[in-house]
């Protein structure tokens, strides 16, 4: 393929046919301005920050949405690109709330930092501010129209990654507003909670429920017990709060900045990741040996939950009826804990830290006391802690490391990659191949059905028996899976689906940003624990195996399905 | 169904007809949108869920459709459609007193409907008779030159 040769700010760079100036520009370590562009998923040239004169060319154009020619002649910053880029974003932040040093984006907003690269020195340009208010219905989500500058990208992954399109752009001309349809609550409609728009929103128009306040208060109750479960995602991107790089390992540094915060029992989500297996494995091995309904689908990922539970009511029963690992702690900590402690369960208070802010509607279910409590009290999003750190005043990177507390924080290599697309899987795979087998199984990695790719499919030879496994991550993904299985085109004996792309370690409630190379340094550090862990396989794990022994007998037992498992609701379609 | 459908079950299976010959194509949503408005005499939440599910289009993205279109609307019309010109002419010639006027008498601001369901009221820019203004129409019939005090007369002719 011949390339195409134009010149950028006087440089002669050479890219394919079909480039745009933008990627053109970034090749040739050129920076232009970017608002609205999301690669490969919002690319429509609507915010016009990326404005560059072309030679020849009648007006600007914007580099997001205009391929190269052969012999363009490229200005990025000439007089004319840097004006007519200023007054947009004059524009753009002339009915925007001045509100930059008490908001929850200060600091982390694209609209701030453009302000400060196009080096806009005053405001004078005032316009009437957005008719709507803030919307505050969703347990989950806050939508704030008032700082939404309508670049898109959070529709757009609704729409392209995760196929819900709770939200669209309603209304036009100055009412314009990305909102659900008939402006109804985001909290009344088919949101899934999954946050994948919070991710991408340049500014504070869609953030997560702040609940650090309630955290703090039960800190500071004397009466309280508070114990904390960290989610396996967290300890792989919660040093990027502190500006470290993604993928770095901070297990160690986050057990003893929660315990600086005055936690008082700093437990591990993975303890009960490895009692899902448990659970879920026998769950899959009951239903191959009894003719129960397959494929049996993971049930971890609460966003999936919402998910199916609005639009594949019919594959409700395909569902494990595992709850997620956060509602099994939970569960275990006002009873299990509270009675081997000897500590009222009135007075335990349940922090979790999760990489999601649909765990926050999960915890808020109604059926998710089965303790005779709320389960869980309060789940922060890894952003959250972050800002709880910060207020704290603990400097993390100069933190010790330090272990988790017994028994809920022993866990084992499977428990932690969970975190990761294809985990649950694998952590089933390593559990139920022995269990069924009876054999110790020689490599552990399942490589298959790692990695990024949208739908994974592995098969695995179980006793004689071909296992049939699929694995996917974003609901776009997911749909792709179900509708082949609805369709008879496809026959698995089991699916792990994930919400959110990546899984958990891109979940919405992480650091921004985001992107997949962030991803795969995530899931890269999570496989790193995994190797490093004394032992990988949840049936190994000791304080598993003692919780069977002193509380629940055996997995599936009666006491396990009145405490570990639960029911779906369906839902309508819209 | 609300008022301004004459027969729920007939419309309905109309409207059957309609979703059936345009099942699972998206780009067929302004001219379904269009002729579901012509049945109902508006887009009631219920019919938009249904071409929503029908068309396989998200709900969001059919409200935002609806919403962007003057045309289209999801407030019950009522039996007498009320058009005010506000075009330079007519606004010159006192169309805004007419707005008040009507307002005084049927209690009603632009875009909505009587609560009787008799009238709706809607501005509209230039009729193409800027030397009859102020113009107001009422359904098909054209007022010339209204005055203020003849609006409870003309209302009065539809009013049954």
């Amino acid at each position: 393929m011949s390339l195409v040769t134009l010149t950028i700010d006087g440089r002669q760079v050479q890219v394919p046919p079909g480039t745009t100036i933008l990627a053109a520009a970034r090749q040739a370590g050129v920076k232009i301005p970017t608002l609205c562009y999301l690669e490969e998923l919002n690319v429509i040239g609507a915010c016009r920050l990326c404005l560059v004169q072309v030679e020849g060319a009648r007006a600007l154009v914007a580099a997001c949405v205009t391929q190269v020619g052969e012999g363009m002649v490229v200005h990025t910053n000439s007089p004319a690109v840097r004006q007519a880029r200023r007054l947009n974003l004059e524009l753009l932040m002339s009915n925007h709330p001045q509100e930059c040093l008490t908001c929850v984006r200060n600091t982390s907003c694209e609209l701030q930092q453009l302000a400060a690269e196009l080096g806009v020195g005053e405001i004078r340009l005032q316009g009437e501010m957005s008719p709507y208010e803030v919307d505050d219905s969703s347990p989950s989500i806050i939508r704030d129209p008032r700082k939404c500058v309508l670049c898109r990208r959070c529709v757009a992954v609704c729409e392209k990654v995760q196929g819900v399109s709770a939200i669209a752009v309603q209304e036009r001309g100055f009412d314009t507003v990305v909102a659900p349809a008939f402006l109804a609550p985001l909290g009344e409609v088919n949101c899934v909670n999954c946050g994948q728009c919070s991710l991408v929103c340049p500014t504070a128009a869609i953030h997560e429920r702040d609940e650090t306040d309630k955290v703090w208060a039960a800190l500071a109750d004397p009466e309280k017990h508070v114990v904390v479960q960290t989610a396996p995602a967290v300890r792989v991107s919660i040093g990027e709060m502190f500006g470290l790089e993604p993928g770095s390992i901070v297990t160690g540094k986050l057990v003893a900045a929660l315990r600086r915060l005055g936690f008082d029992k700093v437990f591990d989500t993975d303890f009960t990741a490895d009692l899902t297996i448990m659970e879920e494995g026998s769950e899959l091995i009951h239903r191959l040996q009894n003719g129960g309904r397959l494929p049996l689908i993971t049930s971890c990922s609460p966003g999936w939950i919402k998910f199916i539970e609005h639009f594949y009511p019919n594959l409700l029963p395909n569902l494990s009826t595992c709850k997620s690992p956060q509602q099994m702690f939970g569960t275990l900590a006002k009873t299990y804990y509270a009675q081997k402690e000897g500590i009222d369960p009135v007075r335990i208070f349940v922090v979790s830290i999760m990489p999601c802010t649909a765990k926050k509607y999960e915890a808020g279910r109604p059926e998710m006391t089965s303790s005779g409590y709320r389960d869980v009290d309060v789940v922060l999003t890894t952003r959250e802690l972050g800002r709880m750190l910060k207020q704290a005043g603990i400097d993390f990177e100069s933190l010790p490391e330090e272990d988790y507390d017994a028994p809920l924080g022993i866990s084992t290599g499977a428990g932690v990659i969970f975190g990761a697309t294809g985990g649950v899987m694998e952590a089933a795979l390593r559990t139920a191949y022995e269990l069924v087998t009876g054999a110790t199984l020689l490599s552990l990695d399942f490589e298959e059905v790692r990695g990024l790719e949208g739908v994974k499919e592995a098969s695995v030879n179980l006793a004689g028996t071909e296992l049939k496994v699929a694995v996917a991550h974003g609901l776009g993904n997911a749909r792709k899976v179900l509708d082949a299985v609805v369709n008879k085109e496809r026959e698995y004996h089991f699916i792990e689906i994930m919400c959110c792309p990546g899984g958990c370690i891109g979940g919405g409630g992480q650091p921004v940003p985001v992107d997949n190379e962030i991803r795969a340094k995530r899931i890269a550090a999570i496989y790193q624990v995994d190797r490093q862990m004394p032992l990988r396989k949840s049936h190994e794990n000791p304080a598993v195996q003692a919780l069977y022994r002193e509380f629940l007998g055996e997995p599936l037992s009666h006491k396990s399905h009145e405490l570990l498992h639960t029911h779906y609701t369906p839902r309508e379609r819209f | 169904m609300s008022f301004g459908c004459k027969c729920g079950g007939e419309l309905n299976s109309k409207l059957d007809a309609l979703l059936d010959r345009y099942r699972g194509q998206p780009s067929a949503l302004i001219q379904v949108l269009h002729q579901a408005q012509e049945l109902y005499g508006y887009l009631p939440r219920k019919v938009l869920q249904r071409v929503a599910g029908a068309l396989n289009v998200p709900l969001s993205q059919v409200y935002g459709v609806v919403s962007f279109y003057s045309f289209f609307t999801i407030h019950p019309k009522g039996k007498h459609q009320i058009s005010v010109c506000k075009g330079t002419a007519c606004y010159v010639r006192g169309a805004g007193q007419l707005l008040d006027r009507i307002k005084e008498e049927l209690g009603l601001k632009p875009g909505e409907t009587t609560e009787d369901g008799q009238f709706s009221l809607e501005v509209v820019r230039c009729l193409g008779a800027c030397g009859l203004g102020p113009v107001i129409t009422v359904d098909e019939d054209v007022h010339a030159r209204v005055q203020p005090e003849r609006m409870s007369d003309i209302l009065a002719a539809y009013r049954q």
